[in-house]
């Protein structure tokens, strides 16, 4: 395929699959707000997860998005170094997020910083955000499309602890931003924490850890383990839909880590809210495309 | 049955309600968020809607404007409203407004501000912003349009918009400072318990 088609082909999917993640929540997302809802008893909890229901289905009603916090459109790009459009994909996504703002449409939320002016079109210097890691033999591409409102990117924290205070002082960390910050979010939340060397690798870490399924484990035992303590433990505390009290506070506690200095212990907490508007698509080298999150779903 | 509070909003309609309660709103709700709080307050600009007796909604929504001028609400959700926080017992003493729309709780200064002059903090669920936009009957005026689409005060005529849950009441009551102590309360017990568990370095 000539790099100009399959880059105007690449646009059109990846404008209508930007739309689409606006608009319809993942299958394990919509799957577990199902299980949290049954699970509730109290009037409020109830009155909430009745108007999240009514709202999704609106939403895909009427081809709108869902809710209208769209954030800041961010891409995280797995790519193998011999996908054939790797270069065209910087150009191809930023089009997209042009072409979705209008078409979608999308709410206008791009702010340049110290120009401090909306540029009206959701892009600006850096923005759409992409992230990039490259997979060395491989010839596919695989997309997370991710639209974070500001009510659920302002838990966010990092910190780097001393080693003293152990997984210990991650567990505290957790509970503490979790706790003041998380009734704003929009609970029940997804909690990505990535615990590493440093704030920014802790920062990317626990982003990173909110692309996994809600109900996923990290493969290593005690990761797991910590993964669901925290899980349980939050619900214990009973944030509830909205901060407003009920059975869960979380739809679940995803941890990612890697090796780190042994003099610290960097930990970070990014938070999903309810409307966790996450979509992966995977790209073959022919720009045939399987879409991963929403099962079903068509463009 | 469902309780429907009507704009304009008196002061008896307000009385009974209790923080929990969940009502609906037909009348006139406005958008009004950060920079309208700040230009009434602290720029000391008037604002150019009447708002006695009527509601405010801390939102920042999608509106498409049509070619006759017409504008229509495609999607509309609250925004945190805590950030409002340092100007509503004033926006309220300033604007009579009664009903204040938004999401998560609101601190000290607001439940101040609805115990003395009599307006009630109401959240509609976070993130619903199409069933919300459904209940906007139309879109009367537009004010503040320098400000772009998610600051511009929206004029809306609404009808059955809900369900907002009280969450500040006229006593000054405030559920999530209730909610927040009872969560603060439960923390500590369940960390020390999962610290148990986790002493991975030995
Ligand atoms: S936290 Fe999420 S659901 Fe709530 S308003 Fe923000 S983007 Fe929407």
């Amino acid at each position: 395929m000539e790099k100009q088609e399959a880059a105007q082909r690449l646009t059109e999917v990846m404008t209508k699959f930007t739309g689409y993640v606006g608009k319809h929540l993942p299958t394990d997302v919509q799957a577990k707000l199902k299980e949290l809802s049954a699970r509730e008893d109290k009037p409020l909890a109830k009155v909430v997860y009745q108007s999240m229901h009514d709202n999704q289905e609106a939403a895909a009603r009427l081809n709108r998005p869902s809710c209208q916090d769209i954030g800041v459109i961010q891409y995280f790009i797995t790519c193998g170094a011999k996908f054939p459009f790797i270069g065209e994909l910087e150009g191809v996504l930023r089009e997209a997020t042009l072409r979705a703002t209008r078409e979608a449409p999308l709410r206008h939320n791009a702010v340049e910083t110290f120009t401090e002016k909306n540029t009206g079109t959701n892009t600006g210097s850096r923005i759409p955000w992409m992230d990039w890691d490259i997979v060395p033999d491989s010839d596919e591409c695989s997309i997370d499309v991710y639209m974070a409102g500001g009510g659920c990117s302002l838990p966010g924290a990092a910190k780097v602890l001393m080693p003293g205070q152990g997984y210990e002082g991650v567990n505290q960390f957790v509970f503490d931003v979790i706790t003041s910050y998380g009734i704003n979010a929009c609970p029940p939340l997804l909690v990505g924490i990535g615990v590493s060397t440093s704030v920014e690798t802790a920062a990317r870490l626990s982003k990173k850890a909110l692309f996994r399924e809600v109900s996923s484990s990290n493969p290593h035992p005690d990761a797991a383990k910590m993964e669901k303590l925290l899980e349980d433990g939050l619900n214990k505390v009973g944030i509830g839909p909205q901060g407003l009290g009920g059975k869960a506070s979380v739809m679940g506690v995803n941890i990612e880590s890697s090796a780190r200095h042994p003099s610290t212990i960097g930990v970070a907490v990014s938070t999903g809210c309810w409307a966790h508007r996450r979509g992966n698509i995977r790209f073959k080298s022919d720009l045939s495309y399987e879409i991963i999150s929403h099962k079903g779903a068509a463009l | 049955m469902k309780k429907i509070l009507t704009t304009p909003i008196r002061d008896e309609d307000l009385e009974d309600l209790n923080v929990g309660d969940v009502v609906y709103l037909n009348g006139t709700l406005v958008t009004c968020r950060d920079v309208a709080h700040r230009r009434l307050i602290e720029l000391g600009r008037e604002i150019p809607v009447d708002l006695k007796g009527n509601a405010i909604f801390h939102a920042g929504p999608i509106v498409v404007e049509k070619d006759d001028g017409s504008f229509e609400m495609i999607s509309i959700g609250p925004t945190t409203s805590m950030r409002m926080e340092k100007f509503e017992k004033e926006f309220i003493e300033q604007t009579g407004v009664k009903l204040i729309v938004g999401k998560g709780g609101m601190g000290p200064n607001t439940e101040e501000g609805c115990r003395k002059y009599k307006a009630v903090h109401a959240v509609f669920p976070g993130g619903c912003a199409v069933s919300a936009a459904t209940q906007v009957e139309r879109i009367e005026g537009a004010e503040w349009r320098d400000l772009g689409m998610p600051e511009t005060l929206w004029i809306n005529k609404v009808r059955e918009f809900g369900p907002l849950i009280i969450s500040i009441d006229t006593k000054g009551n405030n559920l999530f400072e209730q909610n927040k102590a009872s969560f603060n309360a439960r923390k500590q017990p369940i960390i020390e318990e999962i610290n148990q568990q986790i002493r991975f370095i030995k």
